[in-house]
């Protein structure tokens, strides 16, 4: 592991990789628990933090499969540690049932998708934004669920902070939706000190351990329960099943509707904190290029090209995929001539951005599924076929 | 004793079967142990096979678009499911061969995964076929890390050994679990056939593969495969690894018939287990401490599997 800075009054510069400066970042959010299973394009995030968590106190686990590192994970963030795993396209599949069970469960965690080609063993060491669509809705049953997908490595650096804070802040699931390009990218990054991440943890609950606490009673206004971590001397039933305030099961209509709208709305009615966003000459733009991850780095070229031509095109990059920025599209689509959703799969932003628009504005597509990046030229070559 | 093995005698080194059904060209690592095994394992099947492979080099470095380097029908699955698959294709065949679709000629089917496929994320799927007494045989091809996705600890990774994800350092040796014993949880099934073997000896090896295919019902064959790339060896050493790694007592060789554990090679004079471990660069950090418990475990563990040999 690199050491600090010589001269603490110089600012640590690094180059780095992006799925090592997940795991930075990941130290630095204070996570000290990582469960995993080797998969390309990911692995290294495991290999780097295989060394360096035992030296910062914390436990790496390599564990006998996919699903066996999501229960680790779980395991782990109900006892109070900050966890987190990473994985890839066939790996993530694998964990879908468990995610679920960390969205009622209210289990704060960070689930890691170094994205590759697929369906099934895919690409392995190909890149791809296709797992999109899986993240939100990957798991069985009604869900919400908080998606991040970085464009660089101090993105990805950025972002994992964000996605620990927002796990625990919201008591969710947050899955980092990285790409092969991105997590195997090296760039030049600052490490900010560790007095300048904002580091979020969880709430305990406020009262000392008594037979009649409700675990599950959501408090006001955020709707997130002050859940005890297990084994602190509360007495309660954590369970997979629907349930009601003190944790048991119950299947009454009312009680049912009560907790799956609220787990929805603890999200969504602080979207516009959630939804992270990087707009780029938007305001007099008569084209909106929108993308995320690392195909938003093609299409901020080609906006910066354009300007130099004084061509208005603009360019919006997600950094935020769910819940889905609709408020942005809402605004936009009114004042521009087109959206051109710029994405690594076969179409799946595009029918969100489409959904939103409502025809205000025209929405084109530019979706690649070869295992390659979008480049430019592609974008310029999809603006000429718009106009 | 088993009916099927009665008329089978034997490959002799003068007659081995010159047809490859696994061909040369692939794109294995010089020195490759493990498909080296395959190779023999292949040799002694022949062409009447039909080949369900799990995740990992072997499926990579013979199958690179658009060759390949089976001569067999080959199905290549995820990472965890070979004998599932393989269980599904037996039964179908034995649907066909009831409705008369297809020739009642009998045609091998073997599950085929390295030891992260094997006895960590495909256990159960092992498990469950081993338990419904399905007619083939799983070969296990045993390089003790995942080696394809840059060498990280399996379950079968040896104590001591330095990969990724078990670094050595100021809070670690290194792999801090001893081996897991997948033929013995093998052999807790009541499958009719289980046997070790190493491409050292690779007359006892295509013997024993064989036998797993000729046997009715499940047979299960585990292979000790050297990898140069992940264990830090010369290629040119991967022969010498496997010999020492039965001499030393570290990989033993036996065979388990009907519940019956049968030596393959008693080893009397055995070497000590430092002369396997250096010149690998997965234990060059080991100490004194560490080999004498490495050593004292080895010996333990031989002298229980010849109990087993003696009791049964």
């Amino acid at each position: 592991m690199n050491s600090a800075p010589k001269h603490p009054e110089q600012p640590d510069i690094r180059l780095m990789q992006g799925n090592r400066a997940c795991a930075e970042a990941a130290l630095a959010a204070g996570m000290r628990f990582f469960a995993g299973y080797p998969i390309t394009p990911s692995s290294e995030i495991a290999d780097f933090l295989a060394s360096a968590l035992p030296r910062h106190g914390g436990s790496f686990i390599q564990m006998e499969d996919e699903i066996a590192s999501m229960g680790a994970v779980l395991g782990a963030s109900l006892t109070g540690v900050k966890a987190m795993t990473a994985t890839s396209g066939p790996g993530f599949s694998l964990k879908q049932e468990l995610i679920g069970y960390a969205a009622l469960c209210e289990i704060p965690c960070v689930i890691v998708n170094v994205q590759r080609g697929g369906p099934s063993t895919g690409l392995p060491t190909s890149p791809a934004q296709s797992d999109v669509m899986q993240s939100k809705w990957g798991s069985h049953g009604d869900y919400p669920m908080v998606v991040l997908a970085p464009s660089s490595v101090k993105e990805t650096y950025e972002l994992t902070i964000q996605a620990f804070n927002f796990a625990e802040m919201l008591r969710t699931p947050v899955i980092l939706l990285s790409d092969e390009i991105t997590g195997h990218l090296y760039e030049k990054i600052t490490i900010p000190p560790p007095e300048a991440v904002p580091v979020i943890t969880r709430r305990s609950p406020r009262v000392a351990p008594n037979a009649s606490y409700k675990p599950y009673l959501p408090n006001e206004p955020d709707l997130v329960p002050d859940i005890p971590d297990i084994g602190t001397g509360f007495h309660f039933h954590t369970t997979g099943l629907i349930h009601t305030p003190d944790g048991f099961p119950t299947r009454e209509p009312e009680e049912v509707r009560a907790l799956i709208t609220r787990l929805h709305d603890k999200i969504n009615s602080r979207k516009h904190e959630i939804c992270l966003y990087e707009e780029r000459n938007t305001g007099d733009a008569e084209l909106i290029l929108c993308s995320f991850g690392a195909s938003s780095r093609s299409c901020f070229q080609v906006v910066e090209d354009a300007r130099k031509e004084g061509r208005k095109i603009g360019g919006i990059g997600l950094k935020t995929l769910w819940p889905f920025p609709d408020f942005i599209f809402h605004k936009l689509s009114s004042s521009v001539k087109a959206i051109l959703v710029c994405e690594m799969n076969c179409g799946h932003i595009i029918g969100e951005v489409e959904r939103v628009c409502e025809g205000r504005c025209r929405v084109e597509g530019l979706g690649k599924c070869t295992g390659t990046m979008i480049t430019p030229s592609e974008i310029e070559n999809a603006i000429k076929r718009i106009k | 004793m088993i009916p099927e093995f009665e008329k089978f005698k034997g490959f002799k080194a003068k007659s081995i079967p010159k047809d490859e059904p696994l061909a040369p060209g692939h794109r294995a690592c010089q020195g490759c142990g493990e498909v080296l095994a395959l190779r023999m394992v292949m040799k002694a099947l022949g062409r009447d096979v039909i080949v369900c492979s799990a995740t990992g080099c072997m499926e990579i470095i013979t199958t690179p678009y658009p060759h390949t380097a089976w001569r067999v029908p080959w199905i290549h699955i995820a990472f965890e499911n070979a004998a599932a698959v393989a269980s599904g294709v037996e039964s179908a065949r034995k649907v066909l061969k009831r409705k008369g679709r297809i020739p009642k000629k009998h045609i091998d089917i073997m599950a085929v995964g390295g030891d992260g496929a094997t006895g960590d994320i495909g256990l159960q799927w092992i498990s469950g076929a081993f338990e419904r007494g399905h007619d083939f045989l799983y070969v296990c091809l045993d390089n003790e890390a995942y080696m394809n996705t840059g060498v990280q600890r399996s379950g079968c990774t040896p104590y001591g050994a330095m990969t990724t994800t078990s670094p050595p350092g100021s809070e670690s040796f290194g792999q801090v679990t001893w081996k897991k014993n997948v033929p013995a949880i093998a052999v807790a099934h009541n499958i009719p056939y289980v046997a070790t073997a190493s491409p050292a000896y690779y007359l006892d090896l295509m013997n024993k593969v064989k036998k797993a295919a000729l046997v009715k019902g499940p047979a299960y064959v585990h292979i000790y495969s050297p990898c140069p790339t992940g264990w830090g060896s010369a290629g040119e050493r991967s022969i010498e690894f496997s010999k020492l790694a039965v001499e030393t007592k570290v990989f033993p060789l036996y065979e388990v018939i009907e519940g019956r554990y049968v030596m393959s090679r008693k080893i009397t004079k055995p070497k000590p287990v430092s002369e396997y471990l250096k010149g690998q660069k997965r234990f060059r950090h080991l100490d004194e401490a560490h080999i004498d418990y490495i050593q004292k475990r080895v010996d333990a563990d031989y002298e229980k599997l010849i109990k087993l040999s003696e009791m049964t």
